[in-house]
């Protein structure tokens, strides 16, 4: 009855791999599927251009009105802080393109259905979060540096006409390198948000809630308890490393605002991990 | 004694999704080297069951394993289970060759795999094209590709064929009947009665999440398309002792039936015969000047089988005809009428 062509199936040879899955294998897997979609490609270049952008417009704005009545705030502030002017605008804005990012990472996953596929391929699903995690935290790191460090060099040559800065003076180098672990840090901490609320929109909301809406509202707060609660908050914390100098009112460090960031963002890793194992997919 | 590798077995899997109970301790054994058809009515428990086996949803109770494994403890899982889901597992802004090579790497498999796997599938052409402007064949093929990327000794299709026109059709039943004759497990899914009749060797049927029938589909079909005969005569029990001395069976009519109202328009109870003819049954009632009514020869197909069948788990039917249907108690498949 049926004489259709036996469709033939073409053997896989090879087979003699590593018994198990391997690591690296995760790892190659992980990147094809970030660099295969073109959200990934529009979030950095909207991160980089704005970075950049905003950080050049700020420089050149200050350098032109450096002569201007009322400019003087911010020469003193160059001068104590020069990190927070040179990076505050700029990042301030272009990391909401890495929340977005971190977000989608994992959240289109589950938005297109293909995380199916994904556990499919590896059902103990722990590894991939892994996977997924480390090329983001490396994509995120190769990015915000090369930004990081553009915008440093770009704003400062703009600027030293009037102010020097560089990386040997106290505190600039740890605000630099800061600044780049706060975009990195930041990634996963979007990650592990949009693992755990699993829907983009939302996932985008609360991720933006948590890092530009709540902190003024927390500050509007009279009190040393409110002001501590705010000191603590993720993004508030974790922003100390990337100043040059210890402001009045921050409550923490440098590095201790980073360690509660780091905190926060390892215990909502962990909670993203746990519940990826218990859901269903 | 180790388990055969393709050997899929299920023990009292049960799955509840708030209140609902989508599958309830259900248990049954797919064996390999034969197709295995997987039926049962639309929201029967047969997509949570295939999502159950790959590890995708977590069971409240029961197990399911592959050669005595569960899914996640497979060494290299897409080696040894390939598996197209009903519903879409696709990033519509990844290509085609994307798709399967990530699917591909997390398994160590070389990239020339994934070219091979687009060539039997027929999308070669395409294979650079994002995967968002595929038609609903092209997906399914591209879900067969993925499938069959690690050459797997078990295949869970769930219901394969939809949206594939009739060529793209009996391909896939020609691969589903190749894939079990290399010795392989093809388990798959379908509400879809007479297209199991020519794919499937064997049936699990179930409804509501539970086993309705596991049998041969030769069986299956021998049980469904078994003639019979009604005849209605005001000497029921004559024509009866008539019947079973020219070796025939003879059965009361169920009563209640849908349609005659359990006794047709005259009020007299019907026999259901097997094993005579209706000319034969005729021609014994004429010698012995019985009565006849009416005599119906009746054909029940399979579709018409699994219909009974699954009566009454049919999630959402309509009230009135879950009613009429869930009238009759335990139908037999072959007391039905057809046309």
């Amino acid at each position: 009855m049926t004489t259709a062509p036996a469709p033939a199936v073409p053997v896989l040879t090879t087979t003699a791999g590593p018994p198990a899955l391997g690591f690296g294998g995760l790892l190659r897997a992980e990147w094809t599927k970030i660099r295969s979609v073109r959200s990934t490609l529009w979030s950095l270049f909207a991160f980089v251009v704005v970075a950049i952008g905003f950080s050049v417009l700020i420089a050149a704005v200050i350098s032109h009105d450096w002569n201007a009545p009322g400019n003087h705030p911010n020469h003193v502030r160059l001068l104590t802080d020069p990190t927070a002017v040179i990076y505050g605008a700029g990042f301030g804005l272009g990391q909401l393109a890495i929340c977005v990012l971190g977000v989608m990472v994992i959240t289109t996953e589950y938005t297109t259905g293909a995380i199916r596929a994904s556990l499919l391929a590896v059902p103990k699903r722990i590894p991939m979060l892994a996977a997924k995690a480390v090329v983001w935290v490396v994509l995120d790191l190769v990015v915000s540096a090369i930004t990081v460090f553009a915008v440093f060099f770009l704003s400062t040559s703009i600027l030293r006409s009037h102010v020097d800065v560089t990386l040997g003076q106290p505190g600039v180098l740890r605000a630099t390198l800061g600044g780049i672990l706060y975009l990195v840090v930041l990634g996963l901490f979007a990650l592990a948000i949009g693992g755990l609320i699993r829907h983009t929109a939302a996932a985008i909301l609360i991720v933006l809630g948590v890092v530009i809406v709540v902190p003024p509202l927390v500050s509007l707060i009279p009190g040393t308890i409110a002001n501590h609660v705010h000191g603590y908050l993720p993004t508030i914390a974790g922003q100390l490393v990337a100043q040059t100098t210890q402001q009045p009112g921050d409550v923490l460090s440098p590095w201790q605002g980073f360690g509660v960031f780091c905190a926060w963002t390892a215990v909502l890793l962990v909670a993203c991990g746990w519940l990826l194992v218990r859901r269903d997919a | 004694m180790a388990e055969a590798p393709g050997l899929i077995e299920a023990r009292e899997l049960t799955k509840r999704f708030g209140d609902t109970v989508a599958v309830d301790h259900l248990s049954f054994s797919v064996e390999p080297g034969r197709v295995t058809g997987f039926l049962g009515p639309n929201g029967a428990g047969k997509s949570t069951t295939m999502r159950l086996i790959c590890g995708l949803d977590r069971p409240q109770s029961g197990t399911a394993t592959i050669g005595g494994l569960t899914y996640d403890q497979l060494p290299r899982p897409l080696h040894s289970v390939g598996a197209l889901l009903e519903s879409r597992a696709l990033h519509p802004g990844r290509s085609a060759r994307n798709h399967l090579l990530f699917l591909a790497e997390t398994q160590g498999f070389p990239a020339r795999r994934v070219d091979e796997v687009l060539e039997l599938v027929g999308l070669t052409a395409v294979a650079r094209k994002r995967v968002g402007g595929f038609s609903l064949g092209m997906t399914q093929r591209l879900g067969i590709a993925a499938a069959m990327l690690g050459d797997p000794f078990v295949l869970l299709l769930d219901e394969p064929v939809n949206g594939l026109d009739p060529e793209g059709i009996r391909w896939v039943r020609n691969l589903m009947r190749q894939l079990a004759t290399e010795g392989r497990t093809v388990f798959v899914s379908s509400h879809l009665m007479n297209e199991m009749a020519v794919t499937a060797d064997h049936l699990i049927v179930i409804g509501r999440g539970r086993l309705i029938a596991e049998s041969s589909t030769d069986d299956f079909i021998k049980r469904a398309s078994e003639r019979s005969v009604l005849v209605r005569t005001p000497q029921a029990d004559r024509l009866a002792e008539l019947i079973t001395a020219a070796g025939g069976v003879s059965a009361p009519e169920a009563a209640g039936a849908p349609g005659n109202g359990g006794g047709g328009a005259t009020g007299t109870p019907g026999l259901i015969v097997t094993g005579l003819e209706a000319p034969r049954i005729g021609e014994l009632a004429a010698s012995a000047s019985v009565v006849l009514y009416e005599l119906t020869p009746r054909l029940a197909s399979l579709e018409e089988a699994f219909m009974e069948l699954t009566a009454d788990s049919v999630e959402y039917g309509d009230q009135v005809s879950r009613a009429a249907r869930g009238a009759e108690p335990a139908p037999q498949p072959a007391e039905r009428s057809v046309r």
